[in-house]
């Protein structure tokens, strides 16, 4: 598996390949979502959503050999492309990979200028819920 | 008459711009207009030339800044027809008119086991303060049903009349979809039955002629900046007896006669209502926009906007996917719409990224998206100064975006 710090490469990558065009990079972000392990159908339930975004990202996450494992879903597709994206760089690895990671790619798309302002918080409470996943498993695990 | 549309779009300096590399195409109207230049000249005119804290100072400045703000007051009046300047009293905008309402004439008139009629159309600041009456008065508050094209059911309505009904607050134009409700037969009704009525006109005093004398409503209120005026400036009319009735809103400054420790007498209307140094700038620009719009004249306004409404029918009747939100057969210029298989965010995202505004989501309007069985809608809002040809940019952004997932 790639380092967090290539996989945000690969991405920065994909985005500059997109160049300026905003119609064609959200294409791009909608498709990453549809290509997005599916969620189960019983988690998608209130206390699974995300406190913060205006559209409903639900997330789970759970230790699978000491790494932890995350599914999402969300109502609107670019959100669900959104999470697909910090799931690419952040699933399957160990809660203090994620706990120590900075994501430096949301910054070198200029994702703030692609999905605006008010998405960009929603953007950030993701990001925060992965961490506090991360925290969680790793504190269990340190019991 | 037909607009010289180029002529009005160079009057707003903002509409020239280019949003992602594209032409912007401005169709966020509900929530608020773009304002003409003459309406930004007289805010930088008013702080170059006049600025001075108005009815008290004892100097030019002073004496001029109050004419200009009262001259504003008297267009005001002449825009909705009332009966003298008085019965106009500015606020911050229509969310605090319906606030001061409650707050005044419902703390004093509203009382244990009294009905309030909305309906299921109202704007969250059309709910709210009356919620918030009913739960301090324990009095009722009872909702208009609407049909599945949005408009309301007058005979519900007539079976939620009664003698407990003492105050009916009305929308007159949807802002999420448009629907004009007939406000006259309403307001006659709840006369009927001895109840006051306030009309919300956020929406609908841009469109259309509102004449409160022949409406005898015993409220009106709205907004400024959906008037391509300015933000931050809203006007609550009321009648003078029932105004005279109602206790203040806020104290301070200006709305006192007299203040001695032991007791304060009012000021006169609409003083009375206008605590604290007003909005001065805004008012006096608000003339302007006023101006304008009595230029154009409200009858050839409308007759432009039912024509870029039809035309943005007819086009989007051709889409595949497209699913409009709101077929009332009276309506303001606006346009709300899902489509197919998509979130409205996703929509108006995609629309951004070709230059065109719109709005999306459920436009504080919770309870009737929950009615129509919606997480929100998209849409798109008509002003004076948009054309046929923004609306086929429109309908070909839609027409790409429904093919995603309308094949």
């Amino acid at each position: 598996m790639n380092s967090i710090a290539e996989i945000q490469d690969e991405i920065v990558s994909e985005f500059e390949i997109l160049g300026d065009d905003k119609e064609s990079t959200i294409y791009y972000i909608m498709e990453l979502g549809s290509a997005m392990e599916s969620f189960p159908e019983a988690a998608r339930i209130e206390e699974n959503i995300i406190k913060g975004c205006q559209s409903k990202v639900w997330l789970i996450a759970e230790e699978q050999d000491g790494k932890v494992h995350y599914m999402a879903d969300s109502n609107t597709d670019i959100t669900k492309g959104l999470i697909s994206l910090l799931l690419r760089v952040l699933n399957d690895r160990t809660p203090e990979e994620i706990l120590d990671a900075k994501l430096n790619f949301v910054d070198r798309i200029g994702m703030g200028s692609i999905i605006g302002s008010q998405r960009s918080n929603g953007f950030a409470a993701m990001i925060k819920q992965i961490k506090l996943f991360a925290l969680a498993i790793q504190s269990n695990q340190n019991v | 008459m037909s607009f010289d549309i180029e002529k009005i779009r160079s009057l707003f300096p903002v509409l020239h711009q280019e949003v992602h590399g594209k032409p912007l195409v401005y169709f966020d109207n509900a929530a608020t207009t773009q304002k003409p230049q003459a309406v930004l000249d007289a805010l930088t005119t008013y702080y170059n030339h006049d600025n001075s804290n108005i009815h008290r100072g004892a100097h030019a400045l002073a004496d001029r800044a109050t004419r200009y703000f009262e001259e504003t007051r008297e267009t005001v009046k002449n825009f909705i027809n009332a009966k003298e300047a008085a019965e106009i009293i500015f606020t911050k905008g229509t969310t605090e008119s319906i606030n001061l309402v409650a707050a005044t004439f419902g703390r004093k008139f509203i009382g244990k086991g009294d009905e309030i009629i909305i309906s299921t159309l109202e704007h969250h600041s059309n709910i709210v303060p009356w919620q918030m009456l009913c739960e301090e008065k324990e009095a009722v508050l009872r909702i208009i049903p609407i049909t599945e094209s949005g408009e309301i059911i007058y005979a519900e309505f007539e079976k939620l009349l009664s003698p407990k009904t003492k105050f009916v607050s009305i929308v007159h134009a949807s802002n999420a979809l448009g629907t004009i409700n007939p406000v006259q037969k309403i307001i006659n009704a709840a006369h009927a039955v001895g109840a006051k009525v306030l009309l919300d006109g956020a929406q609908s005093t841009s469109h259309l002629e509102v004449d409160v004398q022949k409406l005898d409503c015993d409220f009106l209120a709205f907004s400024a900046h959906k008037l391509y005026g300015p933000t931050g400036l809203g006007v609550l009319y009321g009648k003078r007896e029932v105004l005279e009735a109602m206790p203040p809103f806020q104290g301070g400054g200006e709305m006192i006669k007299e203040v001695t420790f032991e007791k304060t007498t009012y000021n006169e209307i609409p003083f009375k209502f206008e605590a604290g140094t007003p909005n001065i700038a805004d008012v006096i620009a608000f003339k302007s926009a006023l101006d304008f719009i009595n230029l154009l004249g409200k009858k050839d306004i409308k007759t432009h906007e039912d024509e870029l409404l039809a035309y943005a029918n007819e086009r989007m009747s051709e889409i595949k996917g497209f699913i409009p939100v709101g077929t009332a057969a009276e309506k303001v210029s606006v346009l709300s719409f899902n489509i197919n298989g998509m979130h409205p965010y996703d929509v108006g995202m995609m629309l951004d990224a070709n230059g065109i505004a719109v709005r999306t989501g459920h436009h504080c309007t919770q309870p009737l998206m929950k009615r129509l069985g919606l997480e929100g809608t998209v849409r798109a809002s008509f002003a004076v100064y948009n054309s046929k040809s923004e609306i086929d940019k429109l309908a070909e952004g839609i027409s790409r975006i429904a093919r995603i997932k309308n094949k």
